[in-house]
C-alpha cells in the first residue's frame, strides 16, 4: 500500500488546521454560509436531510486495518455507530457535528486519510478495480496509476474550478469490475500487439440525467505519457466544458457536442504542446510508486485446499458463500473473498462500528491487513489463504456478514435516497430491502447473476442507468414514484437501460421487478443470465409481462 | 392548514423550526414541530420567512430557512410532503435515528 510521504503528511495536516479556523470563523458569525460552503464541501462536508454528511476518502478503495479501525472509531466517537460505504468506494458519516469535523479530520490525518476533493467541481477520488494486485487476469496492479493521477491531481491548480466535478476510474483486466465506461474518463491498463503495457484511454463516460458510455478516444497510450495525456483531456475540458448550465458541464455532453473526433483532435494537439514536458513519467519515479504495490509475501501454497472442499461438499450455506463471494487469486492457494454488506434488514453499503472493527481484524488475520471496498458497497479481504476460508466464514456468520449474495439480486446497488440526502426524490434503500426480502436464497441461486441498481432522483448516484435492472425515483403529483428501465450494463460491454413504460407507485415496483424475472426464469436459454436474455429477446416480452400488453 | 419555518441549526445540521418570530426581537427556534409557529396564510408566512432569514443572516445559528406546508392530525403538526415529513422524523429504514428516535416530544 502506498505510505504518505513528508508532503502528503504536511498537506494533509495543513488543510486540517486550515479547515478548524474556518470553522471556528463560521461558529462566530466572522464568515457567512454562502461564504463558508465552498470552503466545507472541499473538505466533503455537506449539509442534509437530518444533519451534515462527511464523506471520506478511500482513494482507489484500497485502505489496511489501522485505517479501517479508525473509520470505526470515528463512527463510534462522533457519530452514531456506522458508516455507508458508497458508489465511489468512499465512506459517508451521516451525523457529523460541524463543530466537531475538523477533529475528525485530525484523527483521519492520523491514518493518511482525508476528505480533501470528495465534493466540489475538481477531480475526485480516482476509482479501481477492487480486486486490483489479486486478480488473476490482470496486466499489472492498476493502483500504480490511480496513485499517480490521486499525486497529480490532488490541489492540481489548474483543475480545481472545473466546469464541474471530474471522475477518473481505473481498470487492469480485460472483465470491468470499475465501470471504466461510464466515467468522464476510463483508463484501461492493456498490452499492445507487441506485448508493451500502456493504456486505452475512454472519455466521455456519465451516468446522471445524462448518461452516455464513453468513446475510446486513444487506442493505445505508452506507459511514460500517462500525465501528459490526462492534462491534455483535463486542459481541452476545461477551456470547452459549458460554464452556463450545470447540466450540461460534464465533460460527457462536450464530447457529445462537438464529437469525439473534434475532442480527440484538440486532445491530441494539446498533447503535441505538453507530451515532452516535465509530465513525462520518468521511469524511476513509476518504479518508486509501484514499490509501493508489491504483492504481499505470498506463502508458497498448493491449489488444491482440501479443508476448503470437505466443508463444501458438506455445508451447503458455506458452499453457496463460497461459489458467490469467492474469487479466483493470481497467488496459487490463495482467494479473493468479498464481504457483502448487502445484509437484511440494514441499508446496503452500511456497516456498523463493531463489523468495521471485526473486519479490521480479519484483515490482519487472514489478508496481510489488506481491505478494499468496492463500487458496488461491499468489502474485500484480497489476499486469503484457501484453506483458511472456512474459519473466516465462520468469522463472519455471527457477526451477520456472511451473506452468500455478491452478483446475485440481493446484491443491489443503492443510494442513501430521500432517507438521508437533500437532492433526492424518492426512498430507494426500503425498495432495495423489499426486493432482497422478496427473494429468498434458493430462488436467487436459481436466478443466478443479476444486478439491480436504484438511485433516488436523476443525479444517478446509485447508478441506475447500467443495471441490469434499473430503477429512479421520482417526484410525481407529491407521491413516490419509480421508473424502471432494463438492459443496462457496466462492464467491458457497457449498455445503458431503456425505461420498460410508465413509472410505479412504491407499493408495485417490487412486483414489478418479480415480474421482470419471471419473464427472465420462463425464456431463458441453458445456461443464458438476465443481461443476455434481454439481449437475445429484447424488451417487448417483459414490457407484456408487466403492462398485460406489448 | 398552515405553515411553519424549518432550518437547519449550524452547529450540527438538526432541524429547527421558528417557535416565535416578531419585529424587533430575535427569533426563537425549537428543535420539535409541536413547538413550532404555524402562519395561517402566505402574507404572514412569508413574513414570518423574511424575519427568519433576517435573523439567519444575523445571529449566524440556523442555516437555509424555508416554508413547510404543515396540517393538524390527532392534535399534532405533521408536515404535509413526504420529503419533509421524513426530514422532520428521521430516515424512514432507522427508526432508532433523528427525532423519531427522541420520543414522543420531538
Amino acid at each position: 500500500m502506498y505510505r504518505y510521504d513528508e508532503h502528503d503528511h504536511a498537506l494533509v495536516q495543513d488543510r486540517v488546521a486550515q479547515f478548524r479556523r474556518q470553522v471556528e470563523r463560521r461558529m462566530q458569525g466572522e464568515i457567512t454560509e454562502e461564504q463558508f460552503r465552498p470552503l466545507r464541501l472541499m473538505n466533503g462536508l455537506y449539509l442534509q436531510l437530518h444533519a451534515y454528511m462527511l464523506r471520506v476518502a478511500i482513494p482507489y478503495g484500497t485502505l489496511d486495518s489501522r485505517q479501517m479501525r479508525k473509520l470505526a472509531w470515528i463512527a463510534r466517537r462522533y457519530d452514531k455507530g456506522y458508516g455507508h460505504f458508497t458508489t465511489r468506494q468512499n465512506l459517508q458519516y451521516n451525523w457529523p457535528k460541524l463543530e466537531e469535523t475538523p477533529d475528525i479530520l485530525a484523527e483521519l490525518a492520523e491514518v493518511e486519510m482525508h476528505a480533501i476533493q470528495t465534493s466540489g467541481n475538481c477531480i475526485r477520488n480516482v476509482t479501481s478495480d477492487q480486486y486490483a494486485g489479486a486478480a488473476k487476469d490482470e496486466v499489472e496492479d492498476p493502483r500504480i496509476w490511480c496513485e499517480i493521477a490521486r499525486q497529480w491531481s490532488t490541489l492540481h491548480p489548474e483543475f480545481s474550478f472545473l466546469p464541474r466535478k471530474f471522475k477518473i476510474a481505473i481498470t487492469a483486466c480485460e472483465h470491468d469490475r470499475a465501470a471504466v465506461k461510464v466515467h468522464d474518463i476510463g483508463v484501461i491498463v492493456k498490452r499492445d500487439a507487441g506485448g508493451e503495457v500502456g493504456f486505452e484511454v475512454i472519455v466521455g463516460g456519465g451516468l446522471g440525467r445524462t448518461p452516455f458510455v464513453g468513446k475510446t478516444i486513444r487506442e493505445f497510450l505508452p506507459k511514460e505519457h500517462f500525465l501528459s495525456y490526462l492534462e491534455a483531456v483535463l486542459r481541452v475540458y476545461n477551456q470547452l466544458g459549458r460554464r452556463d448550465n450545470k447540466f450540461k458541464a460534464r465533460i460527457k455532453v462536450t464530447v457529445h457536442e462537438i464529437g469525439i473526433e473534434e475532442f480527440r483532435r484538440l486532445v491530441e494537439e494539446e498533447w503535441a504542446a505538453i507530451r515532452d514536458t516535465s509530465l513525462k513519467l520518468p521511469k524511476e519515479e513509476v518504479d518508486r510508486i509501484a514499490a509501493h504495490f508489491q504483492p504481499p509475501a505470498f506463502r508458497a501454497l498448493d491449489a488444491t485446499a482440501r479443508a476448503t472442499e470437505d466443508r463444501a461438499a458438506k455445508d451447503p450455506a458455506f458452499a453457496s458463500w463460497l461459489r458467490h463471494n469467492v474469487a479466483p487469486h493470481k497467488a496459487s492457494g490463495y482467494a479473493i473473498a468479498n464481504v457483502s454488506l448487502k445484509v437484511p434488514g440494514q441499508a446496503p453499503g452500511d456497516a456498523s462500528a463493531e463489523q468495521m472493527d471485526l473486519l479490521a481484524d480479519l484483515a490482519d488475520e487472514y489478508s496481510f491487513s489488506e481491505l478494499r471496498v468496492t463500487h458496488a458497497q461491499n468489502i474485500v479481504l484480497p489476499h486469503v489463504e484457501r484453506d483458511r476460508l472456512p474459519a473466516l466464514y465462520d468469522r463472519l456468520v455471527p457477526a451477520g456478514l456472511a451473506a452468500a449474495n455478491v452478483g446475485l439480486v440481493s446484491d443491489i446497488i443503492c443510494c442513501p435516497g430521500l432517507d438521508y440526502c437533500s437532492l433526492a426524490n424518492a426512498r430507494s434503500i426500503p425498495v432495495a430491502q423489499q426486493i432482497a426480502e422478496r427473494f429468498d436464497a434458493a430462488k436467487q441461486e436459481r436466478i443466478g447473476e443479476l444486478q439491480i441498481k436504484i438511485s433516488g432522483c436523476i443525479n444517478a448516484c446509485g447508478h441506475h442507468h447500467v443495471g441490469h435492472i434499473g430503477i429512479l425515483g421520482v417526484d410525481r403529483k407529491g407521491e413516490e414514484h419509480y421508473q424502471v428501465q432494463i438492459g443496462g450494463s457496466a462492464d467491458e460491454n457497457a449498455s445503458l437501460g431503456r425505461i420498460l413504460g410508465r413509472g410505479f407507485s412504491a407499493d408495485e415496483v417490487v412486483d414489478v421487478v418479480d415480474k421482470l424475472v419471471e419473464t427472465y426464469l420462463d425464456l431463458r436459454e441453458e445456461g443464458e443470465t438476465f443481461l443476455e436474455t434481454y439481449r437475445r429477446i429484447g424488451q417487448e416480452p417483459f414490457k407484456e409481462r408487466v403492462y398485460g400488453t406489448a | 392548514m398552515g405553515q411553519v419555518v424549518i432550518a437547519s441549526r449550524l452547529s450540527d445540521g438538526r432541524v429547527v423550526f421558528v417557535a416565535k418570530a416578531s419585529e424587533g426581537a430575535a427569533v426563537e427556534w425549537a428543535l420539535e414541530l409541536d413547538a413550532a409557529c404555524v402562519a395561517g396564510d402566505d402574507a404572514s408566512a412569508e413574513a414570518m420567512l423574511a424575519l427568519a432569514e433576517r435573523d439567519a443572516r444575523a445571529q449566524q445559528t440556523v442555516v437555509e430557512p424555508y416554508l413547510i406546508d404543515v396540517e393538524n392530525k390527532d392534535g399534532r403538526l405533521v408536515p404535509t410532503k413526504y420529503r419533509e415529513a421524513i426530514r422532520c422524523l428521521g430516515p424512514t429504514i432507522r427508526p432508532d435515528l433523528g427525532k423519531q428516535a427522541e420520543g414522543p416530544s420531538a
